[in-house]
């Protein structure tokens, strides 16, 4: 027994030394991913939280009498100036200095913005139009007969951070998953190292599971590494049972596996392996909602995404890492993944053959 | 006992058979050369025998046991160095060795023997990519014999190997073979299954055509035996006359070359008219076996 668990830690070894040494498999699994996330969760985030600037000109009677409770709303939203040449100001908008200049005439309120800033055009418009209705409703001495709050469904502090990191962390486990896989058959393959493996006393369960693990602990690092910058760097707020997504990662990885298996099983070459990987995840990712939310796309594209493994670890990883769901929300897509690795699995056995002739 | 029985071998690719009824019986102990020009089917023929590929016909037992279904048992005692090296990548020397090793259950220390026997220990932390081809060939050797097996083949073990590489492989191998070690190689080098083999087969087109001792091989052959006398010794008249000489060739560089069945009395005499100076004699080789069996066409 102890003589399977040392070809087994060997084999293990020798792949993780070669997949470390070989810099575009880290890189493309680790670096890039990871590149990614600091672009989403550094530049994009940032957007959110910068305020609004406001130049007020002359007297602006609907904001100067605002009651104390909704001014401070508005001095969230607005960064305040004032100025008296009306012209200068709507320069100063049509350079990008600020965003919008405000003046009353009269009972009317009149907002200059640029529309090239549509996030912040949307939010000036929508803004004061509430401030405006809610001014006319003070007024008229009745109080107001409908009310809307709205809450978002999420946790309040679901920033952009929280929506990146478990998409792209799916993303970087699907690709560096099943690019492992792929190359590894493939240039084992073409490096007769599989038939040389055939020869030792070593099943072919072993050499599988030496994979398999190697992956795993790659996609186990990739998931502390992705949730360490995240949280350290751009303030990633784990949820209760994020830990449910330790057996998703897991499940994924071999759901991805399969997926490379099945590339390096169709393919003839390393490349063709690779590029074939990468024919099936990247396309994946983005239907899967890794890189954006799949909320605004078209209810068929929605229901197509539902055939692909990655929406569902997406959605499960989404689900126990930030918004806020219980463990029990992960069982679904865990059956999800652990049944297209089945079949995927299956597929690729059949098609699979020691030899490239 | 037998280290290799295999009776009826067959294996076949669409129309072209690769390997045709081929009988093989291997003592153990032997050393064994497999002999035969390109695609004769020698390397087919060894990965049937190692269990590396499925006869289409035959049976093969190995070591006594059946070679299919892959046995790990057996295969624990059997050592094969397959004709293209194959390596796991990016691993140096020592590492690839300590891999295969482990497979075996092997420990480190007699792994790094192997390195020195094979005169790879200047490179224990190069990169298998950067060897040279010799060396490669090499460690694949080394990672084939690091489990001290039974029964070892070799597939072409010395062709990309430099004329010391070849020479010490010669005594590693013997030195293995003498330890009781059965070994089965292919080789072109013809010279090599001289030195080295107990028995040669020689295949061509799937078959094997001749399975003997290189001497008796050579015997068989009985072929005229070639004596050159240095230019300017003997004319070609007096030569004709010569007891025992049957033919008479010119060679413009070395002399003249008296071809005989019966060398001894032509040598004395030769030795009686004191013409022996720089006199040389070819007898038949394994290569002219060869070449009488084989022909002289390429193959495809
Ligand atoms: N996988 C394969 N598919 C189709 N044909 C094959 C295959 N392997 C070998 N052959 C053919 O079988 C024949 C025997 O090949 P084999 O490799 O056994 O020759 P060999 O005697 O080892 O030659 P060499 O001296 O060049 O190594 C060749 O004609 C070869 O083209
Ligand atoms: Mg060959």
């Amino acid at each position: 027994m102890s003589y399977h668990r040392s070809a087994f830690w060997a084999l293990s070894v020798a792949i993780l030394r070669g997949f470390l040494r070989d810099k575009a498999s880290v890189f493309f699994a680790v670096i890039f991913p990871l590149m990614f996330l600091v672009l989403f969760g550094g530049l994009f985030s940032s957007q959110d939280q910068s305020k609004v600037d406001l130049v007020q000109v002359g007297d602006v009677a609907l904001v100067d009498e605002l009651p104390d409770g909704a001014r401070e709303a508005f001095e969230d939203t607005f960064e305040v100036t004032r100025s008296d040449d009306l012209a200068a100001a709507i320069e100063e908008v049509r350079k990008g200095d600020a965003d919008v200049v405000l003046e009353q005439r009269g009972d009317e309120l009149i907002a200059h913005y640029t529309q090239t800033e549509q996030v912040k055009a949307a939010i000036t418009q929508g803004t004061l139009r509430a401030l405006v209705d809610g001014t006319n409703v003070a007024l008229s001495g009745e109080p107001p007969r409908f009310s809307l709050s709205s809450a978002a469904v999420e946790d309040d502090s679901l920033t952009t951070i929280q929506f990146v990191t478990p998409g792209l962390l799916g993303w970087a486990i699907a690709m560096s998953a099943a690019f492992g896989a792929a190359a590894t058959l493939q240039g084992w393959r073409q490096s007769k190292l599989l038939r040389r493996l055939q020869l030792a006393p070593v099943g072919t369960g072993t050499v599988v599971a030496a994979r398999i693990a190697v992956t795993l602990t790659i996609a186990l690092v990739q998931l502390a590494v992705f949730v360490g910058l995240a949280a350290a760097a751009f303030g990633l707020q784990l949820t209760g049972s994020w830990w449910m997504s330790l057996p998703l990662v897991v499940v994924g990885t071999l759901c991805f596996m399969a997926v490379g298996l099945f590339a390096g099983a169709v393919a003839k070459t390393v490349e063709g392996a690779v590029n074939l990987a990468n024919f099936l995840v990247l396309p994946m990712a983005f239907l899967s909602g890794s890189f954006f939310p799949l909320d605004g796309a078209p209810t068929w594209l929605q229901r197509f995404s539902d055939l692909l493994p990655l929406k569902h670890l997406n959605e499960g990883m989404l689900d126990v890492m930030v918004r806020g769901q219980g463990p029990g929300s992960a069982v679904v897509p865990l059956l999800i993944l652990a049944a297209f690795a089945v079949v995927i699995t299956a597929l690729a056995a059949k098609l699979f053959r020691w030899d490239t002739t | 006992m037998t280290a290799i029985l295999a009776r009826g071998l067959i294996k076949t690719y669409g129309d072209l058979t690769a390997v045709d009824h081929v009988d093989l019986e291997v003592g153990e102990g032997e050393f064994v050369g497999v002999l035969g020009p390109n695609g004769a089917g020698k390397t087919t023929l060894l990965e049937m025998i190692e269990g590396l590929r499925r006869p289409d016909g035959g049976e093969v037992r190995v070591l006594g046991e059946a070679v299919w279904p892959r046995n790990g048992g057996l295969q624990a005692r059997i050592g094969v160095q397959l004709q293209a090296s194959s390596f796991f990548e990016r691993l140096t020397v020592r590492e690839q060795i300590h891999t295969f090793a482990s497979l075996y259950g092997v420990g480190r220390a007699p792994a790094d023997e192997w390195l020195e026997r094979v005169g790879l220990v200047d490179k224990i932390s190069t990169r298998v990519e950067d060897l040279s081809g010799g060396q490669a060939q090499r460690l694949s050797i080394a990672c084939a014999l690091v489990h001290d097996p039974e029964l070892v083949f070799l597939d072409e073990p010395t062709s990309a190997l430099d004329p010391q590489a070849r020479r010490n492989l010669w005594d590693l191998l013997s030195s293995i073979n003498d330890a009781g070690r059965t070994v089965v190689l292919t080789t072109h080098h013809m010279d090599e299954a001289e030195a080295l083999c107990d028995r040669v087969a020689v295949m061509d087109r799937g078959r094997v055509l001749v399975l003997d001792t290189p001497a008796s091989l050579v015997r068989g052959l009985d072929a005229p035996a070639r004596i050159t006398v240095a230019p300017g010794v003997l004319d070609h008249a007096a030569a004709l006359e010569l007891p025992g000489v049957a033919e008479v060739e010119h060679d413009d560089l070395d002399g003249i070359v008296l071809v005989t069945r019966d060398p001894s009395t032509v040598l004395a005499e030769l030795a009686t008219s004191r013409r022996l100076d720089g006199v040389r004699v070819q007898t038949g080789t394994l290569e002219d076996v060869f070449l009488s069996l084989t022909g002289r066409e390429y193959r495809a």
